[in-house]
């Protein structure tokens, strides 16, 4: 099972790896994880991802909110919240190429930052089935580097407004 | 934090040093021994300690002894204990300590110098990282950037220490902070955000508990040491009596219930009685007090208590269904839930699930062959325990010795038993029994020691004679690392590497001995020599199920059976 952590922490130093060291020491997998400042410039928001059986899941949460800078953990179960990440990808693609790349860009909302002779680099956002699909896409092109934010999440605040199905 | 907001702004005439804000704020808490050793990064700390006598400063000979001799102290006062140790090696020498304080959730304050802010980070000389070192083992660890914080945190570092799940909270004291100034102000309670434990059970779940007494026929208690934390033993004793239900205790839940009670089984587990095991196996509702289902308890957990409903009664919700999943689960401080269930439970008897009891104890007592020469270790403790009584607060190292002694000492009360429990730290005991000493000056503190516990500490008997700190020690000798000689002689054909501990023996009689030490004042070391041969039994190999525990001594079986075969850990 997936699951999504939505952590408020207090921002100090050492919080982020006081959260990840957790993890580390309990034996619990991260698929991703993000860090950003919140509307509160004392509280830095942590989102992380994480597979495992439901009571694994369960003792995550129950074990982040025994850490002393962490003040609050929603668990955020995955069809009832808003994910996104960025997505940073450099495609192989010369001057013959760039119309269709473009297109096919376009298609995903992506923006094009830079052009060079050899590659066109995008820049997209989205739940990480788009970004999947997308990068899917541009294999046949080939695919020099990728840079992704990992996953940040917020639950659903009454219904969504670009609501997706999700697989 | 909210709680800086509340405060008002400080006057700068009223500014006092950081260590005098230090040694304030230990009076505050009113701490009244504080174990230590010094380094140069303390010297305006340790000028206070000759000025002022509200504090005792007790200089040990290493610092991961003042840790345990601050464990000691908390484990038999109830209180916090506290240590002060300098930078670097200082620093490092406690995380032992600190970390067998965590595992059983002991309150104590470690405080430790640390360089100068500005020099923080760039391996200056005696820096260590001991905030990152000591993250995974504390409940919180500070390090304080500016004076000004300190009067906060130490008031946060008592109250996370002695709330909730106890346990050790590390402050680190740079040099500048330390010599720094600032206003001694504090609110009445620190009001730290995200950190609110709960105390109090959820009625609802209390009234199911209450009901699946009622229905249960074959109830036990299992006892650990949450319910000595939150002193839960009256509670305890009224609903064992009142419901007519056995109680089992874990290492550490020895003296919650009284040993020699009718109702009581003794020890659980890998150690523990046979009927203790045999008895829980059979059970139909466990009701857990204060206990976490530690590997040692349960052996293989699928196969531990199968038949029972669990309650599972704990002030740390991850204690919950981590190891075992609770039908009822109750998060609150175990008397206070206690007492809540005993308003609902009413008085009942159960004649046949106590016959059954009964009979599982005159099937598989606890035994060992009694001779004079060489003694055995059992005959010792038993003998002590007829001597000593409850005059006395017992400490344990870590091994046979400890498992005896929790095995064959009469306990009476609570904190009367003091032991290295889930860390099974070698050299606990005699720093843990100065601690105790100090605490409870009206009990005599011994320590049931073995003799290779005790030559990794031993160094502690210059501090208890500088003291004069009465404190003995009751060493079963069996020149020999008892318990890993035990594995290699049931599991490994009797090949006995590295356990050998060779000097020379001096016998003495036994009785006339234990009274020449209890009767003699100050520190007092009695050497017991003990048959090396002798084996803690029961046992539970490790990763086996309870029932398929070694009740008897039965080296031959043991050896041709399926126990041969070396277990997991």
């Amino acid at each position: 099972m997936r699951q999504i952590y939505s952590i408020l922490v207090n921002n100090h130093p050492g919080v982020l790896s006081h959260v990840a060291g957790l993890f580390t020491r309990r034996g619990y997998n991260i698929e991703s994880i993000a860090a950003g400042p919140t509307e509160d410039s004392e509280v830095t928001r942590i989102s992380i991802v994480a597979f495992g059986e439901p009571h694994e899941l369960e003792q995550i949460a129950k074990q982040l909110r025994k850490l002393y800078d962490v003040r609050d953990v929603q668990q955020v179960p995955y069809n009832r919240s808003v994910t996104r990440e960025l997505l940073l990808a450099t495609i192989l693609a010369g001057p013959e190429k760039r119309g269709e790349v473009f297109q096919l860009a376009t298609a995903f909302g992506a923006n094009v930052v830079s052009i060079s002779d050899e590659s066109v680099t995008l820049e997209a956002s989205g739940n990480d089935q788009k970004i999947r699909t997308l990068l899917k896409s541009f294999e046949r092109y080939g695919i020099a580097q990728v840079a992704r934010t990992g996953m940040i999440a917020l639950p659903y605040t009454g219904m969504p407004s670009d609501w997706e199905p999700l697989a | 934090m909210s709680t800086r907001a509340k405060r008002p702004i400080p006057i700068k005439s009223s500014k006092i040093s950081g260590a005098e804000i230090i040694y304030r704020s230990l009076e505050r808490e009113g701490v009244k021994y504080i174990f230590g050793h010094p380094g140069a990064i303390l010297l305006t700390l340790l000028d206070l300690f000759l000025k002022r006598s509200q504090i005792r400063h007790i200089l040990t000979r290493h610092e991961q002894c003042a840790a345990h001799m601050a464990e000691g102290y908390a484990r038999a006062s109830g209180t916090v204990g506290v240590c002060l140790v300098t930078s670097g090696p200082g620093a490092t020498n406690l995380i032992t300590g600190i970390t067998d304080a965590y595992m059983d959730s002991i309150p104590i304050v470690c405080l430790t110098g640390q360089v100068s802010t500005a020099m923080v980070g760039n391996d200056a000389f005696q820096e260590a990282d001991i905030v990152g070192m000591t993250r995974t083992v504390t409940k919180h660890s500070y390090l304080v950037k500016k004076t000004d914080d300190l009067p906060r945190v130490l008031q946060e570092a008592f109250y996370i220490a002695r709330t909730g799940r106890p346990g050790p909270v590390l402050v680190d004291l740079p040099k500048d902070v330390i010599l720094g100034e600032a206003a001694f102000e504090v609110p009445e309670e620190p009001d730290i955000r995200g950190y609110k434990p709960t105390t109090r059970g959820h009625p609802r779940q209390i009234e199911r508990v209450a009901a699946a007494i009622a229905e249960a026929k074959q109830p036990i208690l299992y006892v650990g040491g949450g319910a000595i934390h939150a002193e839960a033993h009256a509670e305890l004793l009224k609903l064992a009596e009142t419901a007519d239900i056995p109680v089992t205790f874990t290492l550490l839940g020895a003296g919650s219930f009284p040993s020699a009670h009718e109702l009581s089984l003794g020890m659980l587990g890998m150690h523990g009685t046979a009927y203790a095991n045999y008895a829980v196996c059979e059970c139909d509702l466990l009701l857990a007090v204060g206990a976490r289902f530690d590997d040692r308890v349960t052996g293989k957990v699928s196969e531990f208590a199968t038949r029972a409903k669990v309650v599972h009664i704990d002030i740390d919700p991850t204690a919950i269904g981590k190891n075992k999943q609770a039908d009822i689960p109750v998060v609150g401080d175990a008397r206070l839930v206690l007492h809540e269930l005993n308003k609902l439970v009413k008085a009942q008897k159960r004649p046949l699930w106590r016959k059954r009891v009964e009979k599982l104890k005159a099937d598989f007592p606890l035994l060992f062959d009694s001779q004079s020469s060489p003694i055995k270790p059992q005959e010792a403790i038993l003998t002590l325990s007829q001597e000593a009584g409850d005059r006395a607060i017992i400490t344990t190292e870590v091994g046979q010795h400890q498992m005896w002694a929790a095995q064959y000492y009469n306990f009476t009360f609570p904190r009367q038993f003091i032991s290295s429990g889930g860390l099974g730290t070698m050299g606990f005991g005699f720093p843990a029994a100065i601690g105790a000493a100090l605490a409870r000056p009206e009990k005599l503190a011994i320590d049931i020691a073995g003799d290779g516990s005790f030559q990794m500490v031993m160094q502690e008997l210059a501090t208890a004679m500088q003291y004069g700190v009465p404190v003995k020690v009751f060493l079963l000798n069996n020149y020999s690392l008892g318990m890993v000689r035990q594995w290699q002689d049931l599991f490994m054909d009797r090949r006995f590497s590295e356990v050998g501990l060779e000097v020379s023996p001096d016998y003495v009689e036994l009785r006339p001995a234990i009274r020449k030490m209890i009767e003699t004042p100050g520190p007092f070391i009695l050497d017991v020599v003990v048959d090396p041969d002798e084996l803690v039994f029961p046992m539970v190999p490790a990763g086996a199920a309870t029932k398929d525990m070694i009740v008897r001594d039965d080296r031959k079986r043991a050896l041709s059976g399926k126990l041969s075969a070396l277990p997991d850990n």
